[in-house]
């Protein structure tokens, strides 16, 4: 079964061409792909995650709000009882921040530069395992 | 998949008191088939029959997500809970899919009382996924009075909606049609109600007519006419009069024995589905296994022909 990935951008930034075109190579690569729009909160977002049982939430952040958003949502989705979701988040991560959102028990990041074959190898290899949270 | 694997009856527990991560997780198993589906459907079977459905198709573009959204708002007073399957092609080059219905129904994320999924086809014809009646019983049993379908855009075959929805609506906009109507026939004769949506655009007026016409030319189904609704969805306007619409043509069906009806009917077209598909799979193994049994296992001598081969397996899958 193809498995699911949220792309959600929390915050108040509204570019979204990064994460269209990480939807649209996603897509490509067998994913099904739901994608929120701009400017979500991050209570919902844990709640579109666990309406649409997604393997991966993806946020993409560029406003240097990915820590406290990441927080928020990796919060709200446990509440929500989604305790085996993979979150991942991709944008503009300062190189020190990786280790800071991977200790909040986000799965991966991609910061801007990621190329999407790089991305999707990664996203691939991630749904064949568990999350640690 | 790197899912936790959860009991069943827990889920089915949590997702009967009100939890959407559980209800979310049966959706899935429902959606991936096989025999964790197959106890949940006949688990909620006992309590469905109660919501009321509808399905909304129409051609791509024609409004049917902005209309939906409309819809669920004016639908959602009170305490009555609505859900919504929204469906989306899977692309057949790469099995993926984007799922994109949410971004125009975004503004009833912070309601309690709406559910929403996206659902992809996976590959099933007919505008809907395979899954689609086990996911809306699901629904159903889990309490909510309303279950909205919206079908991916459609053509002029895809009429599956007709049989799963209690109410079909068919999206069309102004210059729709004109004077090929009777191309277009299969979609049409499935309306319980029209929705012109874009009716601000002009032919508005003209596109009314050739659909009265239309619906004049049919062999009216008794006491039913499919009323012709003027809607410009993304401004709200006329959703009212399609929700009171929806509502009196449920009452007419339920009044006049036809829910019934139609209900039984498309479960005797499950169960026979059901047993299509398996057939299918017992056919493909006697297939195979005759291909790599046989020692005559190519065609080029052209001593064999596909139809002797085929008479020949029949009596073996009996």
């Amino acid at each position: 079964m193809p498995a699911k990935v949220l792309v959600a951008k929390p915050g108040l930034d509204g570019h979204d061409r990064g994460a269209k075109m990480v939807a649209r190579a996603l897509r490509d690569a067998g994913f099904e792909v739901i994608y929120t729009g701009i400017r979500q909160q991050p209570a919902y977002i844990a709640r579109i995650a666990a309406q649409e049982d997604v393997d991966i939430v993806g946020l993409s952040i560029l406003s240097g709000a990915h820590l406290s958003m990441t927080k928020k949502t990796i919060d709200a989705l446990r509440q929500a009882g989604a305790n085996d979701v993979h979150v991942i988040v991709g944008g503009t991560v300062p190189t020190g921040d990786t280790s800071k959102l991977l200790a909040m028990g986000v799965s991966d990041v991609f910061p801007t530069g990621t190329t999407l074959e790089e991305l999707v190898t990664r996203c691939k290899a991630l749904v064949a395992t568990s999350p640690e949270v | 998949m790197a899912r936790c694997k959860r009991p069943i009856d827990e889920l089915i527990a949590e997702a009967f008191q009100g939890s959407e991560f559980a209800l979310g997780r049966l959706l899935s198993l429902i959606e991936d088939g096989g025999a964790a589906a197959d106890l949940i459907s006949s688990h909620v079977f006992p309590y469905t029959g109660r919501a009321r459905v509808i399905g909304i198709t129409g051609a791509p573009g024609a409004g049917k997500s902005t209309l939906n959204n409309a819809l669920v708002k004016e639908l959602r007073t009170g305490d009555i809970r609505v859900a919504v399957l929204a469906v989306d092609p899977t692309s057949p080059y790469s099995g993926g899919a984007i799922l994109g219905d949410r971004v125009r129904m975004a503004s009833h994320v912070g309601d309690s009382k709406v559910f929403i999924r996206s659902v992809a086809t996976r590959g099933h014809l007919g505008g809907l996924a395979l899954s689609i009646p086990q996911a809306v019983r699901v629904l159903d049993a889990v309490g909510f009075d309303w279950i909205i379908i919206e079908t991916v855009g459609v053509g002029q075959v895809e009429l599956a909606i007709s049989d799963t929805a209690d109410t079909t609506i068919v999206v069309v906009n102004p210059g729709w049609g004109d004077d090929v109507q009777a191309a277009k026939a299969g979609l049409l004769e499935i309306a319980d109600l029209f929705v012109i949506n874009k009716a601000d655009r002009a032919g508005a007026e003209q596109t009314k007519l050739d659909l009265q016409q239309m619906i004049e030319l049919k062999t009216p189904t008794p006491t039913w006419q499919p009323p012709i609704l003027m809607t410009v969805a993304i401004q709200g306007m006329g959703i009212g009069d399609v929700a009171a619409n929806a509502l009196r043509h449920h009452h007419w069906m339920e009044d006049s024995g036809r829910l019934v009806e139609q209900r039984d009917r498309t479960l005797w077209l499950e169960v026979e589905n059901i047993l299509t598909q398996r057939c299918i799979g017992k056919v493909r193994k006697q297939v195979q296994q005759t291909r790599s049994r046989s020692l005559r296992a190519s065609f080029a001598d052209r001593q064999l022909d596909p139809i002797k081969i085929a008479n020949e397996i029949v009596d073996l899958v009996d």
